[in-house]
């Protein structure tokens, strides 16, 4: 047991450091530290800059750009990112649908999708969740019909993060209605420009456009847009659903979110003193340290771990990195909150787009909303209560 | 020890629950926040009728002589409708600023108005750092031949956009948290030298930003030269009111979710099925009921003129309503998964308003701080 990195680590950190510095813009590095939302282009821009060194698909096989990194090295490339603010690269298709289709694609499918896909020519979205389906994913009931080369799909989706962008969708359908409900399910890949697809915003309480729900109405997809074995699709799922987990961890962007508190406390008043200097705030900000490295702790365990087991399977422990990781996130916005005072009230978001001046400290106006929003990281992705039935039965036993 | 309403009080909740309910549903309340001021114009006579903005004055004023006890009724029923009007504002801040500081003169001059729904209020206390210390004003009055010249902002005015006067605090005298000096002026924000900025807030309400450059008042809108203690005592009893408007809405949650528990279906079966969820809603209700005996205790102690027992049992109440609220409000949304995240469906709503709340006047960890430091609430036993 060591906990200090060796010299090629820290130069590897250090590479790592000044990369995400210098070659993603200061200008959408800000807006990530201020929790002001990205645009497409913001994503897909930054998306290329990483393509472009060879760092954006780290976790995919070698051979199809990815990197045969330690665990070591992948930690601290995710938390160099994290802390420098820059854009986690599309979670939906660097892990989500790209490893899918890497570990499970025909060689057809992998060459169609996987290097536009790393590049981000593809926006991907993620088409499981239903209105009748959400922990319960696997009654999913958006069929699939075979008809001679094509797949005929009806049925709708929701809660579809950033459709509104997606160039693609990769879904779960449902292929076999006669067979057990996981035992009849499907991963397709459908272009979101086909006739009968409907995107219609939901706004969030944030007041935020993120989520959508899609309706497909006699949709035609090609068969060979099927990833693997028809009726295989709830494997690949869980797959999916396995490594979605590990990165909402999101340790490195909760100490970049620490030091901007601890910067904007120093700023704002508690009588006559800054509040950074008032000891129950640090004595708060400073228990959440405290679990914020144990996280990080806990996750370069799972991460070690998961190097020795076989290729594929899927951790339990990762349930606990998404499980805390969710918590901290959301503890530190409320924080952020505290930190801004009577200035969160202003509601200074709006569509029409006004140029008057912000009202209070320029980074008032997305502590709130930021509050609200980060309800959500204890409900996607398998909400906090599946994590913990999920450990009970995986890790317990019971 | 009587914990039961008087035959008024009883008449006056069912009145203000029959308001809530017949006329302030999710869908009437959306269509409210739509017009130019960000309320219901109709709703604002209604409640007129009602008599309600008389609730703090004398009956020879137009009002009823109402006192915490009533006002917390009425916000509570305000608390589940979301009550998108200038009640508090009006009536429990400027009414209440009226009461305790005005001369009776203009008492006699301005209660009628308020009661007859032709003179509405605001109150502007804080500014860029002054948090939630109300003598932190640095604010300026100068005294120029008779007249006052004001100078400095207010911020977060809370319907500060509509109000026709606005009470400012602003210093007349010593250094700038002194808490000898604070001046209490009301002004008509159509003098020249005033602006302000009307913006909706978080929780779907309305607030102004207030600008003061040279902006001469006369000597006859001062209304008090030492107004600190009086403002604490309105403060107080505005958070009084605050905790029962708080209470309402956590009903609400609790409510929402309940009935959401009983019907959405997962795994075939209806979610509140599952222990951990039912565990999970008996959380909230053991938070909603804490919340509301510590709202009732603030409503009776609201009136107490001993302004560190006063403040101690508002602090306290304010703790416990801080703290019920974020639970019961986190936890409403996360019962409800993804539902409870979209602005379409009322939880969320209430879940702002409570948050909201939670900063006015300061937010729970503030006033544990205040109570901490005196000594808490329970002395050795006797
Ligand atoms: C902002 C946001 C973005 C999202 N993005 C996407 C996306 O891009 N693509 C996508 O497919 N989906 C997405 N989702 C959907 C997300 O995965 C679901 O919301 C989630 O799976 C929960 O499902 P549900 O909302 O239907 O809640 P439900 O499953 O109805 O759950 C309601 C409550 O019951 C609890 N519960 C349910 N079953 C159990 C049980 N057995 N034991 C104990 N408690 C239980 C839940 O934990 C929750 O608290 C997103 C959701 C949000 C909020
Ligand atoms: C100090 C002490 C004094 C006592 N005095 C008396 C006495 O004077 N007279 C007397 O008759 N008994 C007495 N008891 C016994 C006491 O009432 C039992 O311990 C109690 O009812 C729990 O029963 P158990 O110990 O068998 O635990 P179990 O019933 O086996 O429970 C074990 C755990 O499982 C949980 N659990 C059980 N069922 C459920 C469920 N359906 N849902 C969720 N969780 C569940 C329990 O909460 C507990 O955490 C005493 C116990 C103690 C510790």
């Amino acid at each position: 047991m060591d906990l200090n990195f060796t010299p090629e680590e820290i130069a590897f950190r250090d590479e790592a450091r000044h990369f995400f510095r210098t070659a993603i813009p200061q200008s959408i590095r800000d807006k990530v530290a201020e929790g002001e939302g990205l645009t497409r282009d913001d994503m897909i821009n930054a998306q290329r800059i990483l393509n472009a060194k060879g760092w954006c698909t780290v976790n995919w096989p070698v051979e199809w750009g990815g990197k045969d990194w330690t665990s070591v090295q992948v930690y601290l490339y995710q938390d160099e990112m994290q802390q420098a603010n820059c854009p986690t690269p599309i979670a939906f298709n660097v892990s989500m649908v790209g490893p899918v289709i890497a570990q499970f694609g025909s060689q057809e499918i992998k060459q169609r999708f996987l290097p536009a896909t790393a590049n981000a020519d593809i926006f991907w979205c993620q088409g499981f969740s239903e209105p009748g389906s959400g922990s319960d994913l696997a009654s999913l009931r958006t069929k699939a019909e075979k008809k001679g080369d094509k797949y005929i799909v009806n049925g709708q989706k929701i809660w579809t993060t950033l459709a509104q962008y997606a160039d693609w969708i990769f879904c779960l359908v449902r292929t076999d209605p006669t067979a057990k409900a996981q035992e009849g399910i499907s991963f397709l890949l459908i272009d979101m420009k086909t006739p009968g697809i409907t995107v219609r915003p939901i706004i969030t309480i944030d007041g935020g456009r993120e989520v959508n729900e899609v309706f497909f109405d006699n949709v035609e997809v090609p068969a060979e847009n099927l990833v693997g074995q028809e009726n295989k699709g709830w494997d690949y799922a869980k797959f999916l659903l396995g490594n979605e987990r590990t990165g909402i961890a999101r340790v490195g962007a909760s100490k970049a979110k620490i030091a901007r508190i601890k910067e904007l406390a120093a700023l704002e008043f508690a009588g006559e003193r800054p509040l950074i200097e008032s000891s129950r705030f640090q004595e708060k900000l400073a228990a959440v340290e405290v679990e914020l490295k144990a996280l990080e702790m806990t996750q370069l365990r799972v991460v070690s771990d998961e190097r020795k087991l076989a290729k594929g399977r899927q951790n339990p422990a990762s349930s606990i990195l998404k499980l805390k990781g969710s918590v901290i996130q959301q503890q530190l916005t409320e924080l952020l909150m505290e930190v801004v005072g009577p200035y969160v009230m202003p509601y200074q978001r709006d569509f029409e787009g006004n140029n008057e001046p912000i009202i209070g400290p320029d980074y008032a106006s997305e502590a709130a909303p930021m509050y609200f929003n980060y309800r959500k990281v204890s409900i996607y992705g398998g909400s906090n209560e599946i994590q913990r039935n999920i450990i009970a039965k995986a890790i317990l036993g019971l | 020890m009587d914990f039961d309403l008087s035959e008024d009080q009883r008449l006056l909740k069912d009145s203000v629950d029959r308001l809530v309910a017949d006329q302030y549903q999710f869908e009437q309340r959306k269509k409210y926040m739509r017009e130019p001021a960000g309320y219901s114009a109709a709703m604002w006579d209604q409640i007129t009728e009602m008599g309600l903005l008389g609730l703090p004055f004398e009956e020879t004023l137009g009002g009823f002589g109402g006192g915490p006890v009533e006002t917390a009724i009425v916000m509570d029923a305000f608390g589940r409708g979301l009550v998108l009007e200038p009640y508090f504002a009006t009536v429990v801040l400027g009414g209440g600023l009226l009461r305790r500081a005005a001369s009776a003169s203009v008492l006699g001059a301005l209660a009628p108005k308020v009661a007859s729904g032709k003179l509405k209020l605001a109150f502007g206390h804080v500014e860029r750092h002054s948090r939630y210390n109300l003598a932190d004003v640095s604010t300026t009055a100068r005294k120029d031949s008779g007249n006052y010249v004001l100078d400095g902002a207010k911020s977060v005015v809370i319907h500060g956009d509509t109000a026709d006067k606005i009470f400012i605090t602003a210093r007349l005298s010593g250094e700038r948290r002194a808490r000898n000096g604070v001046g209490l002026f009301l002004i008509d924000p159509a003098t020249a030298g005033v602006t302000r900025r009307g913006y909706p807030t978080q929780d779907g309400q309305r607030a102004a930003e207030i600008t003061l450059t040279n902006a001469r008042v006369s000597a006859g809108d001062l209304i008090s030269d030492n107004a600190l203690p009086i403002i604490e005592h309105v403060i107080d009893e505005a958070i009084a009111a605050l905790c029962a408007e708080a209470v309402g809405a956590m009903q609400s949650m609790q409510d929402l979710t309940l009935e959401y528990l009983k019907t959405r279906k997962q795994f075939g079966r209806a979610i509140g099925s599952f222990q951990v969820l039912q565990h999970r809603s008996v959380d909230m209700l053991v938070a909603v009921e804490q919340a509301r005996s510590m709202a009732l205790f603030a409503a009776v102690m609201a009136g107490e003129e001993n302004p560190i027992e006063r403040r101690k049992a508002i602090s306290a109440a304010k703790v416990q309503i801080g703290r019920s609220a974020r639970h019961v409000g986190q936890e409403a949304i996360q019962l409800h998964g993804g539902i409870g995240m979209t602005n379409e469906y009322a939880v969320g709503h209430y879940f702002k308003r409570v948050t909201m709340i939670d900063q006015l006047y300061g937010d729970a960890d503030t006033h544990l701080s205040y109570l901490a430091a005196q000594g808490g609430l329970f002395g050795k036993v006797a």
